[in-house]
């Protein structure tokens, strides 16, 4: 693939934004530092796409494999198959770099629908029906407002999902990692199958609310 | 765009179904259901990004003190790389069809390769190899024909494909999904103007009111 001539993000640009994110955590502006990070994470993976970079793919390997792993832990692998899956998903990640498409999802999105499907063929050993694709026009980059405005999205529900009661959030955790359904979730907390219902739609819809 | 899109869907999937295929946690059949509805639905593909939103949150916030990959992992990594091929985009599918293309890889084409079975009443299906915790099949309603009487065990979701049907819950046209329960006995009846194509899927085998169509539930698996 060619080298890109307007690339979301600079390789210079990055890094300042590496430096900006770390004195702002310093002074406790996690919202401003977590943008930053979403930044970078999609400026990585530009670099992997377009410039094969291993420094890039080995900061992002730091923080989303070991997440990886413990995720596919909580869904019922053993740790050497976690480990290995994790891997795998990573590398993935590196083969795909040229589908990624920030204006759709973030890059943390994106590997988790990575690991949910490693998860379905490893786990769950079941075939994977996947929508179809839209048709987006070849090759494009994507609109750099749309990449804004998604990333802003991202930061609202991040939010969202903080400031909902410890309840519902347990049940949203335990429904995207425990590898549960809603009838195994009433057997595990002994709540009614009817209330687990109505509060996850609850969270739902909160969450949706403050989406708005 | 591939499909006849339908832009005046009115009944949709749930969130709870969306957010099961977003966690990967739902029966192979409810999983088909998902991404054929999808597939021509753009509010149910935006929800069902939102859901993945939500797991790629938890997936970032995701307390991992006792999670750490091996010494060797990066490495490993590296050399699993360099020994696999590149991964290019799936292709879309190319021309008009009526059955969207997740439901053309169990089929392996598109309506005129499905083998239907008759069930009776002028009922024809065709079941789909799917995992057992669920069950999908294609169903032939003719036009203007009835579905018989049946209730539910488990959940149980219709999308029209071709045609149209009327039963208590409304009207369903192409891209719309009738959501039944335990609760629910209803009668499917067809549109006249055309024969009606359905994917159904179930996590429980339907009962049927009359002994006629029980005794035809025994070796027909409907």
């Amino acid at each position: 693939m060619s080298a890109r001539s307007h690339n979301v993000l600079p390789r210079e640009r990055s890094v300042n934004f590496q430096t900006a994110a770390t004195r702002l955590v310093a002074v406790g502006s996690k919202r401003v530092a977590d943008e930053n990070k979403r930044n970078l994470w999609i400026s990585h993976v530009r670099r992997i796409r377009d410039d094969a970079d291993k420094a890039a793919f080995a900061d992002l390997y730091a923080h989303f494999a070991p997440r990886v792993k413990g995720f596919l832990i909580n869904s019922g692998a053993d740790g050497s198959m976690a480990e290995e899956c994790a891997q795998e998903v990573m590398a993935t990640l590196w083969h795909k770099a040229h589908l990624f498409d920030p204006s759709r999802a973030s890059v943390t999105t994106w590997i988790f629908t990575i690991a949910r499907n490693r998860k379905i063929d490893i786990l769950r050993k079941q075939r994977r029906p996947e929508p179809e694709d839209l048709t987006w026009g070849p090759e494009e980059e994507p609109d750099q407002t749309d990449v804004l405005a998604l990333q802003q999205e991202t930061e609202i529900l991040s939010k969202a999902l903080t400031t909902l009661p410890a309840a519902q959030r347990e049940l949203i955790e335990q429904a995207y990692f425990g590898d549960l359904s809603h009838s195994e979730i009433a057997k595990k907390t002994g709540l009614p199958l009817g209330t687990i219902k109505s509060r996850i739609r609850l969270a739902l819809e909160r969450l949706r609310k403050t989406m708005r | 765009m591939n499909e006849i899109m339908s832009t005046d869907i009115n009944h949709h999937l749930t969130d709870e179904i969306l957010m099961g295929y977003s966690a990967g946690t739902l029966p192979e059949a409810f999983n088909l259901m998902v991404a054929t509805h999808v597939s021509l639905c753009d509010a149910c593909r935006a929800q069902l990004a939102a859901c993945d939103a939500v797991g790629g949150v938890l997936l970032d916030e995701h307390d991992i003190p006792n999670t750490q990959m091996q010494p060797d992992s990066f490495a490993a990594t590296m050399a699993m790389i360099e020994q696999s091929a590149p991964i290019t985009k799936t292709p879309a599918a190319k021309k008009p069809c009526v059955l969207p293309t997740p439901l053309q890889d169990y089929i392996g084409g598109d309506l005129s390769e499905v083998k239907w079975r008759p069930i009776g009443m002028g009922v024809k299906q065709a079941i789909l190899p799917t995992s057992k915790q669920a069950s999908a099949r294609l169903l032939m309603i003719p036009a203007g024909a009835a579905m018989p009487d049946h209730g539910h065990h488990g959940l149980e979701m219709t999308m029209v494909l071709q045609g149209a049907f009327q039963d208590d819950d409304g009207y369903f046209a192409r891209g719309d999904v009738d959501i039944a329960d335990s609760d629910l006995e209803h009668t499917p009846m067809a549109d006249i103007h055309e024969d009606c194509i359905c994917l159904a899927v179930s996590d429980a085998p339907l009962r049927f009111k009359g002994i006629l169509p029980r005794i035809m539930q025994s070796f027909i698996r409907i």
